[in-house]
This record gives structure tokens, sequence and C-alpha cells, in this order.
């Protein structure tokens, strides 16, 4: 039996874990969710802003990072139109910015916003750090235009912007490197104000940034996305998901257990064949 | 000659972006700007490369009927139809990221769901791993389970509804032992960036050079 415990099929595993997140979403489960201090601080300095101030969005993640991270720009965004700030959406990433229209045609129908005035789309520009360290200088120098083409200075959202002295803040949705980029160059050198929203596997990498000052607030996974949809009192997709996850992880450590309860019962009972 | 220029373009190159931190006003200042324009033109191209490498592998795998070549004209047939669309969708919209445009249509409906469903898939796997992997066989293994446990029960909602005090206790693991490792790493990484990029400027490193 112990054999056998210790041996399951990983078909049975799959199909376990697929129960696992299926079942809540068709029986509507919800779970109530408490929010961390981490996210409550990143909420907190969206709060401080001042009406009419201009932030930047870094969508940094593409489709395989979709369902944690864009939970977390819908609320990101909806708490800065709730605060009437303007936001200017860019990418280091080639595949991000289609991301941050999706989410602006679906915001843009709850609130009254105009392109130029409210935001603007300055997609991609190739150079990841060298377009964060151009943008320190002079993001005109980096983006002339939008991503039609419309020169910076035609809108007023970008008139009077030269560089991160001009940005209240920087929010960067990340999957990957750029979570270490805009901390050791926007807010090293630039001293830019700054929060990370990032996946679960690259969440941890960023609290040396949390716990040193050099960013305001992490937002981490799915579950940072669902606190922060709590603060802005919008559940959605992440929200939604809580359960799932919960119990997911729940089976998961069930099988971790049923594992160690199998090898050491192996290994007592035939001490040579378990080593 | 050939070692000599580009050895001597590195070592401007990268005493000009290291003074500009320091001295930021012009003419340094300026000269830093204009370099990193540059950077992000020649990026570009490497994208461009990147994309012809693709090519030229599949290709080749097609011409000499190696097995899996089916997938290879698979992909140079997607690589080819994403471009025309993309190519046409900024012709007629001014941008490929346009709504209406019809790259967006193969972005919404193909990329993003496979995207997506490949990442999904790790779940899978990561649940089999773990039990598989995560054995207690000596004292660090079993202190890596518990953390391990401790944090995937406290960062979920179910963690809170069991016992109040799991997510007091995951929030510790990431603040305190977690985050101290880390910044051992972070700091162990950057002074390797450090030392590694001063030996490439200084034209002690040379393999980029092959």
């Amino acid at each position: 039996m112990w054999d056998k415990l210790a041996k399951i099929d990983r078909r049975i595993i799959f199909v376990l874990i697929a129960v696992s997140v299926i079942v809540p979403f068709i029986t509507r489960m919800a779970m109530s969710i408490r929010v961390s201090t981490p996210v409550r601080k990143a909420h907190q300095a969206v709060e401080e802003l001042e009406s009419g101030s201009t932030i930047i969005i870094a969508v940094d993640y593409d489709p395989s990072s979709m369902p944690e991270l864009q939970p977390m720009l819908y609320a990101m965004l909806r708490h800065v139109y709730n605060k009437k700030l303007k936001v200017i959406l860019m990418s280091l990433i080639p595949l991000g910015p289609p991301l941050g229209h999706m989410a602006m045609e679906d915001i843009t129908k709850e609130y009254d916003l105009k392109y130029g005035e409210d935001y603007i789309f300055i997609d991609y520009r190739p150079g990841e750090r060298a377009v964060i360290l151009a943008m320190g200088r002079d993001i005109k120098s980096i983006y002339g235009s939008d991503y039609l083409g419309t020169p910076l200075d035609s809108f007023p959202i970008t008139r009077e912007v030269t560089n991160f002295d001009d940005i209240a803040l920087v929010v960067d949705l990340a999957h990957g490197m750029s979570a270490d980029w805009w901390p050791q160059i926007a807010s090293a050198r630039y001293g830019q104000k700054l929060i990370i929203g990032g996946t679960a596997v690259i969440a941890p990498d960023c609290y040396p940034y949390l716990d040193s000052g050099q960013i305001e607030g992490l937002i981490g996974g799915l579950k940072g996305a669902a606190e922060y949809e709590m603060l802005v009192n919008r559940p959605g997709v992440a929200a939604m998901g809580m359960p799932a996850q919960s119990i997911a992880h729940l089976v998961i450590i069930a099988f971790i257990v049923i594992g160690n309860i199998a090898y050491f019962a192996l290994r007592r009972s035939k001490p040579d064949t378990t080593k | 000659m050939r070692r000599v220029v580009p050895l001597v373009i590195t070592f401007i190159t990268g005493i000009v972006i290291i003074t500009g931190l320091f001295v930021p006003h012009d003419p340094l200042g300026q000269i830093e700007g204009t370099f990193l324009v540059w950077y992000a033109i020649i990026f570009g191209f490497t994208l461009m490369l990147g994309l012809d490498s693709l090519i030229r592998i599949h290709a080749n795998k097609i011409r000499r009927r190696q097995p899996g070549f089916g997938y290879s004209m698979v992909l140079i047939a997607a690589v080819v139809v994403t471009l025309v669309v993309g190519i046409w969708s900024i012709i007629k919209y001014g941008s490929a990221f346009d709504m209406r445009a019809p790259f967006m249509f193969i972005y919404m409906n193909m990329i993003v769901p496979c995207s997506a469903t490949m990442f999904s898939l790790l779940a899978f796997f990561i649940a089999s791993a773990a039990y598989r992997a995560f054995r207690a066989r000596t004292i660090d293994a079993t202190l890596l389970l518990i953390a391990g446990a401790l944090v995937m029960i406290g960062r979920v909602p179910v963690g809170h509804m069991l016992w109040d005090k799991f997510p007091v206790i995951a929030e510790w693991i990431m603040n305190v032992p977690q985050m101290a490792a880390k910044r051992g790493i972070l700091i162990g990484v950057s002074l390797g960036m450090i030392a590694t990029s001063l030996r490439i400027i200084l034209g002690i490193e040379r393999t980029y050079l092959r």
C-alpha cells in the first residue's frame, strides 16, 4: 500500500488538480480576502497622488502571464480613474502593448475618458534598460510619438512631460526582468516613485526593494490582484480565482504530505530499497 | 585592427556611459542620451537577426526533411502570415495594435489563448513534481518543505480561514529569511555584473569578439 502511495500515477494528480480548479468556478464559491501589507502600501501610494497627476503604467508582461496580471491592470486602472489621474501606457516587451489596449477599451466604457487627455498609448520601444535610462533624461528622445505616430507634443497629457520629474508614479506590471530594471534605474538613479505588480514567481524577488524603500508597494500574483480589487471595491476575475487557487494549493499540500508519509513508512519497512 | 577597433569602441562607450552617471551635465549627458537612442535602434535590429536565425534553422529542417519538419512548415507559415497581417494592419490603421486591426484578431484569438494555455500547463506539472520531489530526506529538505507549505497555505484565503496566524507566518517568512537570502543573491549578482562589465570595458574579457 505504501509503495502505491509513494508512486501515485501523475494522471490522477492532474485530474484532481483540474477538478479542484474547475469546481469552485462552477459552484461560484466565494472567500473573504485579507489584504497584506505590501498591497496596502501600493494602494496607499496611488491614494496619496493628487487629482490630475500623470502616471506611467508599464505593461511589461505577455499573454502567458495575462491570467495573473491583467486583473491587476484592471484594478489599477479603476483606482487611477477613480482618483482622476492621467495614464501613459507603455511597455518594454513587444507583446505587452495589446494587453494595455484591450484593458483600456473596457475601462473607457466605464469612465468618460478622452484619448490624449486622460490616457495615451506610447507602446513599445526596443532597448529594455536603455529605454528607462533615456526616459529619465528625456522621454521624447526615445518616445517621440504615440502608437499611431502622432508627436507627443500634440497631446495635452504629454505636452508638459519631459522626464521622470513630471511623472508622479510608475506602475510596472512585470513577469520578468523589468521588475529589477525599474527599481535599479528609475528609482535608484532618478528617484522615481515606483510600484511593482508581479507574478507570484517574481514577486519574492522584489521584497528587498520594498524593504529598502526603492518601491512604494508590491502586488504579488493573483492573490495580490484580488487584494487590490478588494481595496478598490470592485471584486473581479482575481477574487473569483481565489477559491480555485486555495483548493488547488490544499490538494498539492495533501499530495506532498501523502508522499512523505509513504516515504517514511517505506523507509521504516525497507531501509535498503528507499536509499 | 579587426580586434582593436571593437575594443576601442567598447572602451569609449563604456567609459562615457559610466561617467555620464556621475556627471550628467552636457556634453557628457548629451552624448549619453545619444548613445542610448543608438542602443535602442541596434536592439531593434537584433530582433530582426533573431527572426532571420529562426527562419534559417527551420528552413534547413524542411529542406533536409528532418524529423518534425512538418512543425517547421507550420512555424514558417505562421511567421509569414503574422508578418503580412501586421504590416497590413499598420498600413490600414496606423498601428498593428489598433483594436480594429486584423493583427489584433490573431493576437486575441491565437496568441493569447495559446500562450495562456502553455503557461497554465505548468500548474499540473508543478503539482506532480512537488509530490515526487518534496521529500523530507534531510534537515535542509525538511525546513524547505515546511517553509514552502506554510507560504502556500498562508498566501491563499483558505489559510486565513483555517488559522488566522497562517498569513502572518507566511508574511514573516517572505519578509525576513526569504528577503535576506534574496538580498544576498541580488548583491552577489550585482557585484558579478560589475566585475564582468569592467572586464569587458577594459578589454580583458573578449569572448564577444568571436
